[in-house]
């Protein structure tokens, strides 16, 4: 359970580290890079409308002032009596009408009492009074004039220019009207995007064109809160009103007012220019989403990629790790299988150590034993003890136990060999000759069991470096073993031998009973056996596997229950022994 | 033919008489028993718990072959081999030794020993090697 939270853990913190560290500068660059691309394109599309709306601001100045001019020019070139001539007036409104088709409407001339004395035009207008038009009351004052748009007597909307001129003590305007659908046309050619429209307004805040769009009050109100305070033209403008709050306004060095004001909540773009010398007001009104339309759109692109690519990047994290824990799983599960390897191995030799010291220790009272019945033996041959009856018993028994001691002696000499202690002298074998002495001996055995013994080696086997009496222990051993196994039932012994890499390997095969898994680990434990009481010491396997062990090799086993068992014997060819 | 056991003490009896042997191990039940079953067999044996108590009775006394035990606490057997060659030159030694120092013992034959056994050994193996090498000498 431990286990599975530790790489539980594993995977979610190398997940959340390639995330961040992937993350962070990802975010860092794509907002910072993100804010400063918006922040110029913003400024860039608001130059583009400054300079658009200020083009036109010239255009509307010049058109205004060039029909000024025309109206100059013709006062100051014929006298009032010829301008008062109907004729002469409608032939001047002609040639006007034909250079400037339909933006001149009519002309007139106005006495200071205000009544139009002369007129040409398509309306009835001769003797209209107009001295209680403000116009009028404006125009006299001065010396020319453009009048705000008006429905005037004629009920449609119109403005009007005039030039005071004067005759003698009294003074006298001519004045023409200036068509409006000429002149709104000029200011609605100001169109762009969805929702980019342009007016003019008078210092009043009334609206002298008509707009695109319907105005919400608070644009209307900013718009009678502006005035201009440089008339010529020059220096800053500024709204009149401080701005309210959600009005941004900059001033730039032209002689305009922009910002963005919060209107039905939309972001509303405006700027506003000073006309007529301030006393109209030319505004552009956007939609900042339609002004902003690129960048937005540039940014949805932007961060459809960004979010994509934080996807890849927690899948692949994911993906990752999960990868990688794997495999630090497994490598941990292999490092913990190699370490109950090496404590096998590791109680093995500590075990072989114990033996070997055991054996020695009891050497030494084997010998004093067997030596102690020899002594028992020796006097029993004197002459006063051979009549006794039991004399033979004592003989038997002191026999006995000679034979114990050497029995004796001859354990410690395997606990020994298994523990390494000996030093046998190595030669070169030819592992396939020890193979077939050891079944030669035992073929009395297992034809007495009908055993089938096959073989098959490898002629071409090289030579090994080993002590021929170990070697022959090892396979003595391991076939006594599968002859044990098959009993007299009868079966197959195989034996096979081959080059593997760098190693000889034989395999011995029978069709015995087979080793349960419960006794698997222990099989090369000494003293361990199945065999009965007196019929095995338990230290055959034990031997076998410290010999091979030494010299460099392996022995391993398979082995199923009731199909048999196979042992393989692995020694290398050029042993690290020798 | 087979002997009895009577029989063989005997022969060995009439062919060992008088031969001094030193007996050296430090097992006190071992080197008993073994005195013991030497003397049944005519010879005249010293026995000696250590290398420096053989040492001792080598210098008063001359003997004809020393068993010397391989094992032993105060000194190495090998070491006390050595002085045994130097102060007896022409007396052969037989090396008895327990499991697994078969190196040593075979060390010790390159220092002058006539021959080894491995402990514990048959008695009539150990007169016959005896015998061996009183007939031929050092």
């Amino acid at each position: 359970m431990m286990e599975k939270h530790y790489y539980t853990s594993l995977t979610r913190n190398m997940t959340l580290i390639v995330i961040l560290v992937s993350f962070t500068p990802l975010i860092l660059i794509a907002g910072l890079i993100g804010y400063y691309f918006e922040t110029s394109y913003r400024q860039k599309v608001m130059e583009h409308l400054h300079e658009l709306v200020e083009k036109h601001q010239q255009l509307i100045n010049s058109f205004l002032d060039e029909k000024l001019s025309y109206i100059k020019v013709l006062a100051d070139s014929y006298t009032y009596d010829e301008l008062t001539d109907e004729t002469f007036l409608q032939n001047k409104l002609v040639i006007l009408q034909n250079a400037y088709s339909g933006v001149f409407v009519d002309l007139g001339v106005v006495n200071s009492e205000g009544v139009q004395i002369s007129y040409a035009g398509s309306l009835k207008l001769l003797n209209a009074d107009y001295s209680k038009a403000e116009w009028f009351r404006e125009a006299i004052k001065r010396d020319y004039y453009l009048s705000d748009v008006f429905l005037g007597l004629r009920r449609t909307p119109h403005f009007i220019i005039s030039v005071k001129k004067r005759r003698g003590d009294t003074e006298w305007l001519l004045r023409a009207t200036i068509d409006f659908v000429a002149f709104n046309s000029l200011v609605e050619q100001i169109h762009i995007g969805e929702t980019g429209s342009a007016f003019i307004v008078n210092s009043a805040g009334e609206l002298q064109t008509r707009p695109g769009t319907e105005l919400a009050p608070n644009i209307t109100s900013l718009l009678s809160r502006t005035s201009w305070a440089g008339m010529a033209g020059t220096g800053s403008a500024e709204p009149s009103a401080s701005p309210i709050e959600e009005v941004k306004t900059s001033s730039s060095g032209s002689n305009a007012v922009s910002g963005i004001v919060k209107s039905r909540n939309r972001n509303i773009i405006f700027i506003l220019m000073p006309l007529k010398s301030g006393e109209w007001t030319l505004a552009y009104l956007q939609d900042q989403d339609d002004a902003f339309s690129e960048v937005n759109r540039a940014r949805v692109i932007a961060l459809s990629i960004f979010i994509l690519g934080c996807l890849a990047i927690v899948l692949v994290a994911l993906f990752i790790s999960q990868k990688v824990v794997g495999q630090i799983q497994k490598a941990d599960l292999e490092k913990e299988m190699m370490n109950e390897q090496v404590i096998e191995a590791g109680k093995l030799a500590s075990i072989g150590e114990l033996a070997a010291g055991i054996a020695h220790e009891i050497n030494n009272p084997v010998a004093i034993m067997v030596e102690e019945a020899g002594w028992m033996e020796d006097l029993l041959e004197e002459q006063e003890l051979k009549e006794n009856q039991n004399v033979d018993e004592f003989r038997r028994s002191l026999k006995q136990i000679g034979l114990q001691g050497v029995r004796c002696k001859e354990i410690t000499h395997k606990l020994l060999s298994f523990a390494r202690k000996t030093d046998p002298v190595h030669h070169e074998i030819q592992v396939n000759d020890t193979i077939e002495e050891i079944l030669s001996i035992c073929e009395e055995r297992s034809k007495f069991n009908n055993i089938r013994v096959q073989t098959e080696l490898d002629q071409h086997l090289p030579l090994i470096s080993a002590s021929p009496t170990e070697l022959q222990q090892v396979f003595m051993n391991l076939i006594n073993n599968s002859i044990d196994a098959i009993g007299s039932g009868g079966g197959l012994l195989e034996i096979r031998s081959r080059v593997e890499g760098d190693k000889v390997v034989v395999d011995i095969a029978d069709t015995g009973h087979g080793i349960s898994k419960s006794l698997m680990a222990r099989i090369f434990d000494p003293f361990f056996t199945t065999k009965p009481v007196g019929k095995g010491t338990g230290l055959g396997l034990s031997i076998c596997y410290g010999i091979i062990k030494k010299l460099g090799g392996n022995l391993t086993v398979d082995s199923s229950v009731g199909l048999g068992t196979t042992f393989h014997v692995n020694i290398p060819i050029h042993s690290e022994t020798s | 033919m087979p002997m009895s056991s009577g029989d063989l003490i005997n022969s060995e009896q009439d062919q060992s008489k008088g031969t001094k042997l030193l007996l050296v191990d430090d097992e006190e039940g071992y080197v008993t028993v073994l005195a013991k079953r030497l003397s049944k067999r005519n010879f005249q044996v010293k026995t000696a718990r250590s290398g420096t108590e053989a040492i001792r009775i080598l210098r008063n006394e001359s003997f004809d072959l020393a068993v010397l035990d391989f094992k032993m606490e105060d000194m190495d057997g090998i070491e006390v081999l050595k002085i045994f060659k130097v102060m007896e030159p022409k007396m052969p030694v037989i090396i008895l030794t327990g499991h697994g120092s078969e190196t040593a013992a075979r060390e010790g034959m390159e220092y002058g020993a006539f021959d080894y056994l491995v402990k514990p050994c048959d008695l009539s193996e150990l007169v016959e090697r005896i015998r061996e090498a009183c007939a031929k000498g050092p």
